[in-house]
């Protein structure tokens, strides 16, 4: 019986290719499903562009395929990245260079027609209010501060692309679990509207779209966690599928972590809002119905699947300025450590208020007491902590004072409160970003994505 | 009696747009069954008062013995504008495993210890 191996690549800008190994090696995987891009890692991605008109893709596709396309090619695994960012072409020519250099060969796709931000007059035109999701609010409000603006497209241009032959499909923004669903109906020749099967593909690209977190990383618990073997050496998750949708979730043999019941439930639910209606461009999955039973040996068997009719809009998210945030940092250690910290916040208030600034917001943080847990922080040893930090930050429209907002900070070490630390150098200014998800009728995208496939 | 969450069950979370959005899960089907009658959305709007602007959504999920959980309003407007360190709300979990709820003192994990 004929079965698929697709195993996670990256699962942010920025995370490690090195796990990526051990799948190739000897995870038998046939492609590798990598997410280079968080909600707003395209605001990023803007910002090189506006310097570089070559630049707009996530920098990190690059190295990875230099590194591992040998062993890859070796292997016969194909790659699915979303690399592309804003500028699948120019990701594709850095990577043409790179293997150019080497002499090595490979047939690379790129999947575009995502981005609308230079198409908003004109979907406005076509009758799309693009009016905030949540809040309703109408676009004309943040308009002329967007940085950019995309749809997230589904899994069969992708699907298409590698029927077209491609070794490496270089994509902007689609739905993440996307990666994993066009290699698997690509394969398969799974109809577009077999929901189930759609639907089975998507909750497994799901499970592998978030790297380690598959495979037993940032495991959620009180003690559990310790329990995950040989963190440094974790394997990234591994799905070997079938033709009618179910899977074996797994991880290459000898490397870390875990695969099992606990930690791939954890990652199912993640991010993932209504799990009766999880939302894709190709399908509305229900995870009411799905069967995991644990096998043991980092093995989990999927299966049960349903899907739903895919939606009639795609979904944008814009992201726009939305302001500056200024931080200041200062610690102290023992004795009256949280005093000191809650001291040096009023003094701070006080120069704030005489310098007559107008502050959006602001906020008032004891790193090693509450930063991370609120309002649900224990007290009861509050005033013995060893040391305590003080964080301020602000929001305000005026970059100005943003930066000046942490030059207060350091005069603190003379004329404040004493033993103080963290005396590291003034905080720069921030720029903060509004995201902005809106829907739009799928056709007005769907008829402006192009797919090219080239030799390098 | 009270028994903390994370005595008997873990939880990751995250972010989606302005909402933390949290998974919580039972070790067995007896916590399970608990958990589903016990963590409600007045509950939950207690025990994160003042966190978040909007409603509390819920959807237990039989089949992975599981509380799906979101809180709405509760990032500040969304991670990239957000002030405070945890920007992404990957701790909201930790938060919600120190809730008490009222539980068997015989449930699995209770008397393992």
């Amino acid at each position: 019986m004929k079965t698929v191996r697709v195993g996670a690549g990256l699962g942010f800008y920025g995370d490690s290719w090195r796990p990526v190994r051990a799948s190739i090696e000897r995870g038998r995987v046939q492609y590798i499903a990598s997410d280079h891009l968080s909600e707003l890692t395209l605001a990023i991605l803007q910002k090189d562009r506006q310097k570089d008109p070559s630049a707009g893709y996530a920098r990190d596709g690059v190295p990875m395929l230099a590194e591992l396309w040998p062993l890859a090619a070796k292997h016969g695994v194909k790659f699915v990245l979303n690399a592309g960012g804003l500028n699948p072409q120019g990701a594709r020519e850095a990577i043409a260079r790179s293997f150019a250099d080497k002499g090595w060969k490979a047939r690379i796709a790129t999947v575009t027609g995502d981005s609308v931000l230079e198409r908003i007059d004109e979907l406005r035109g076509a009758g799309e209010a693009l009016a905030h999701m949540d809040s309703g609010a109408e676009i004309a409000s943040v308009r002329d501060r967007m940085l950019f603006a995309n749809a997230y497209l589904g899994a069969q241009p992708i699907a298409e692309a590698l029927a077209q032959g491609a070794d490496i499909v270089l994509t902007g923004r689609v739905a993440d679990a996307a990666l994993t669903l066009g290699p698997l109906a690509h394969e398969f020749g799974w109809r577009w509207d077999d929901w189930d099967r759609i639907a089975a593909g998507l909750t497994l690209g799901h499970l592998l779209e978030c790297s380690g977190q598959g495979s037993g990383g940032n495991f959620g618990s009180a003690s559990e966690w310790a329990k995950v073997p040989d963190y440094a050496n974790l394997g990234y998750p591994i799905a070997e599928v079938s033709e009618d949708g179910s899977a074996l979730f797994t991880k290459p043999p000898a490397t870390g972590g875990r695969v099992s019941f606990d930690t791939v439930r954890q990652q199912l639910l993640y991010e993932v809002h209504n799990p009766h209606a999880y939302f894709s461009p190709d399908v509305v999955l229900d995870m009411g119905t799905l069967k995991f039973e644990d096998l043991g040996g980092d093995r989990v068997r999927i299966s049960g699947a349903s899907g739903a009719a895919r939606p009639k809009t795609l979904k944008i998210v814009a992201g726009y300025q939305d302001g500056w945030m200024g931080t200041g940092i200062i610690g102290f250690a023992w004795p009256e450590a949280y005093a000191k910290c809650e001291k040096s916040a009023q003094i701070i208030q006080a120069l704030v208020k005489e310098r007559g600034w107008k502050l959006d917001e602001s906020n008032i943080e004891y790193l090693g007491y509450d930063s991370l847990l609120g309002s649900n922080a224990d007290p009861t040893y509050r005033d013995q902590l060893n040391e305590c930090f003080l964080r301020m930050t602000i929001r305000t429209q005026d970059k100005r004072i943003a930066e000046a907002y942490g030059r207060l900070f350091p005069w603190l070490a003379l004329s404040g409160p004493p033993y103080v630390g963290s005396m590291k150098g003034v905080q720069p200014a921030k720029e903060l970003l509004g995201i902005w998800p809106t829907l739009v009728r799928r056709e007005l995208v769907e008829n402006s994505i192009r797919i090219e496939v080239q030799n390098t | 009696m009270l028994v903390p969450l994370w005595k008997i069950a873990h939880a990751r979370s995250g972010d989606k747009a302005d909402r933390a959005d949290i998974g919580l899960f039972a070790f067995d089907a007896e916590t399970y069954a608990v958990l589903k009658r016990e963590v409600t959305r007045e509950r939950l709007a207690a025990h994160f008062a003042g966190f978040q602007s909007g409603s509390v959504e819920l959807w237990p999920l039989d089949n992975i013995l599981a509380v799906k959980i979101v809180l709405n309003g509760a990032l500040q407007g969304g991670a990239a504008r957000n002030l405070r360190m945890d920007n992404l709300g990957k701790n909201v979990a930790a938060r919600l495993l120190r809730m008490e709820i009222d539980a068997p003192a015989d449930l699995p994990r209770l008397r393992l210890r």
